[in-house]
């Protein structure tokens, strides 16, 4: 009975028990410390609608196998300059932030293209050679935000030249998913237009997942010599998951600057990454594979605590900095983890 | 000629790196003098974290992100000595002594780590040192005046709970290593110039078999050293204002020693071939596990040291900062230099290190005469420290991958 329990819990995982207990002790010592529960749970659903799209993304590169995307960077910079060109543009409101993502795009699509060649070619060292790709894309950027030419004073520095690091969203897209159709209940507010959006996203994706080419792409990812006698292009196969990734990257920024209210740009999105890879993993993911019920978990969970912990931790009053302390050792905690599982040769 | 375009070829990088230094000291308007200041300085500074990278890439662990928890170990060291205001080398000999225990724990513990997630070990250093950096975090910011007792109205923030952002070693650690014998530059050439002719006069008379051309090429160095160092001090030029701190670089080239000693022992044969082959290794009876765990070890505590003799040049350091970017900025020095992720040597280290600070000195300098903006520089010197450690990255697993593909054509 016993034997059966411990087995049962070791296939749940150890970490995703703790970081469930963790999150039940905070809303525990949160209703000690009577910090209102329905706030909590609403901005639980505003990050869950932001970040969603964002772990989404690993999806598709772990499917094919090439693990978790720390080249997410490359999409998100992808999605920012959408973004930016909507602004400028001077487009507002819905029609603002699907421009941003009609913009990025194609952007997501070409430096997909191009990681995707890149990722052949280091097939075993996805993990690392992105990460630096990525944080070098972000630096090499940072010369792009100053230097490219856009005009609308509303991102400009007053003095100097360049894009402002962060641009305000007011009046563009701020909110504007979280406002759709939203109501209360119980004194939980949902933002339904964000929850519906990453629904379709999340519906799209698996519909895609069930086509030939998703199927033939998983393939991929679970045994590529198989999946190359059976005639499938596995190379073909690994840029398009990369492009799909990289695609998603782009879309999730903006959802994400859509809730946060600014666009955040130069050396923001250089750990992102690992924000969106801890999420998955926190969902029950591994290096090799995954699952969209993954992705909404996962967030759930890893928002879930970072929503808790700020207030949690401010009331406790000298602990200020626990929420991103927290933040850090949980997420790079968990990919550690998934990281030291047998199996899965990088 | 197809040895000259070999060393073009294999040493591409190294001379690409000399070009832009050259070119960026030349558009900088920097005087000579003024940036041999600076750059013996910073070679002083970063080139033993530098070869404590040498060490994991011998045992085939790749570069070793990780060295970051040995900075973190030199670092909490030395806010213990700084609270207990002991000054000078006594400081920093203590401050290496209580880093020492917390260094060889940790590198256990990497190394356990490492050899559970075999073949995935520089992905796994990089998360490592991000993680360990929020445990950082956790004791400094948190735990320290709230649970562990701690008094100290300078380091402390008015709250009592936490250290200052930022740690001052002024009075303290500060120079206290530079400082014990600092010698001006042009007399510091002359006398490595007769000891460059001695040693290699001793060589030339014990064995006859050394190469000519080599013999020649570092008589005329030395020659030169001595003539212009004795030059420069004749005729009382700037260069004399550039004072080498000697007792670090004294002990930079000890640890050069003892790496060149520690390759030639059974247990540097023993890490050569576990990095080469680990089967080979077994086989020959080698437990890879504990080598493995051994070269972790020492390479976190030779950058526990390397922290240590960083910041003591530095004179002051940012409490939750400055170890971050110790081990990115060291393998991508490396990786300057001519390594890679499978073989790296001494003199590619401090080659390295003395491009990478090069770029580092000239980059924003640069930058403001050519685009009127010094943060252009600055961007372009983060690329460079990204740029190349990626590139670098993709080159080794791509030619992995060739030898791989080309040795499956074969067998067939």
């Amino acid at each position: 009975m016993l034997e059966h329990l411990l087995t049962k819990i070791r296939s749940f995982g150890i970490p995703r028990i703790i970081i469930i207990l963790f999150l039940l002790s905070l809303w525990i010592s949160a209703a000690f410390l009577s910090i209102p529960f329905p706030a909590l749970l609403s901005d639980t659903f505003v990050r869950l609608g932001m970040n969603t799209v964002l772990t989404l993304s690993m999806l598709p590169s772990i499917l094919v196998g090439t693990s978790l995307f720390f080249g997410l960077p490359l999409g998100i910079i992808c999605g920012l300059l959408g973004g930016v060109m909507s602004i400028e543009l001077n487009l507002k409101g819905l029609t603002a932030f699907f421009a941003a993502i009609g913009f990025s795009i194609p952007l997501a699509i070409l430096v997909g293209y191009g990681y995707g060649l890149l990722l052949n070619r280091v097939k075993g060292s996805e993990m690392t050679v992105g990460t630096y790709v990525g944080f070098a894309f972000v630096s090499l950027m940072s010369f792009g935000w100053v230097t490219l030419p856009f005009k609308n004073p509303e991102m400009a520095w007053a003095i100097g030249k360049g894009i402002r690091v962060t641009v305000s969203l007011e009046g563009r897209f701020s909110n504007v998913l979280n406002k759709l159709w939203a109501f209360e209940l119980y004194g939980v507010k949902i933002p339904t237009g964000a929850l519906v959006f990453l629904g379709v996203m999340c519906l799209f994706m698996g519909l895609f997942l069930r086509t030939r080419t998703g199927l033939a792409m998983q393939e991929c990812g679970m045994n590529p010599k198989f999946a190359k006698a059976s005639g499938i292009n596995v190379d073909r196969m690994r840029i398009l998951g990369t492009i799909i990734s990289t695609i998603l990257g782009a879309i999730g920024i903006l959802t994400y600057a859509q809730g946060f209210g600014f666009l955040q740009l130069y050396e923001a999105p250089m750990y992102m990454g690992f924000i969106a890879a801890a999420a998955i993993l926190i969902g029950g993911a591994s290096l090799k594979t995954a699952k969209i019920s993954h992705v909404i978990i996962g967030t759930f969970l890893f928002q879930g605590i970072l929503v808790v912990a700020l207030p949690v931790a401010n009331t406790v009053a000298t602990l200020g900095s626990l929420a991103e302390i927290s933040r850090i050792i949980v997420s790079n905690g968990i990919i550690l983890y998934a990281l030291a599982q047998k199996g899965g040769n990088e | 000629m197809t040895q000259v375009r070999r060393f073009l070829t294999n040493n591409a990088v190294s001379i690409l790196f000399v070009v832009i230094g050259v070119l960026g000291l030349r558009v900088s308007g920097l005087s000579l003098p003024f940036f041999l200041e600076d750059i013996v300085n910073r070679l002083a500074r970063n080139s033993f974290m530098v070869l404590s990278l040498i060490i994991p890439v011998l045992a085939g662990l790749g570069l070793n992100f990780a060295i970051v928890l040995g900075a973190m170990a030199g670092q909490a060291a030395i806010i213990v000595v700084t609270h207990w205001k002991i000054p000078g080398v006594g400081g920093i000999l203590l401050a290496i002594l209580l880093a020492f225990p917390l260094a060889v724990v940790l590198g256990i513990l990497t190394g356990r780590l490492l050899n559970r997630a075999r073949g995935k070990e520089m992905i796994t250093t990089l998360i490592l040192g991000f993680f360990s950096n929020g445990i950082y975090q956790l004791v400094f910011l948190l735990l320290v005046g709230s649970v562990i007792p701690m008094k100290n109205d300078v380091l402390v923030l008015s709250s009592g709970v936490g250290l200052r952002t930022s740690i001052d070693l002024t009075g303290g650690l500060k120079n206290g290593l530079d400082d014990l014998l600092r010698i001006p530059f042009p007399v510091c050439a002359a006398v490595t110039g007769i000891l460059l002719l001695g040693v290699y006069m001793v060589g030339f008379f014990r064995r006859r078999s050394v190469r000519i051309g080599k013999l020649v090429g570092i008589g005329v160095l030395a020659l030169f050293l001595i003539g212009w160092g004795l030059f420069q001090v004749y005729t009382r030029s700037m260069f004399n204002f550039v004072r080498v701190p000697v007792g670090t670089f004294l002990i930079v080239l000890g640890l050069c020693v003892f790496i060149t000693f520690f390759t030639r022992t059974k247990l540097g044969q023993d890490m050569r071939t576990v990095g080469q082959d680990r089967h080979i290794a077994e086989v020959a009876g080698i437990d890879s596990d504990r080598i493995r765990i051994i070269a972790m070890v020492m390479s976190t505590v030779l950058a526990s040291i390397g922290q240590i003799v960083f910041l003591q040049n530095l004179g002051t350091f940012s409490t939750y900062g400055s170890h971050e970017q110790a081990g990115m900025f060291a393998i991508a020095a490396l990786l300057i230099g001519g390594a890679s992720v499978a073989k790296a040597t001494i003199g590619q280290a401090l080659l390295g290190t003395l491009l990478f600070h090069t770029m580092f000195i000239v980059s924003p300098l640069a930058g403001r005469t050519l685009f009127g903006d010094a943060q252009l520089g600055e961007f372009f010197r983060a690329f460079v420290a990204y740029g190349i450690i990626g590139l670098s990255l993709a080159l080794h697993s791509w030619k992995k991958q060739m030898q791989a593909r080309e040795e499956a054509r074969r067998s067939v």
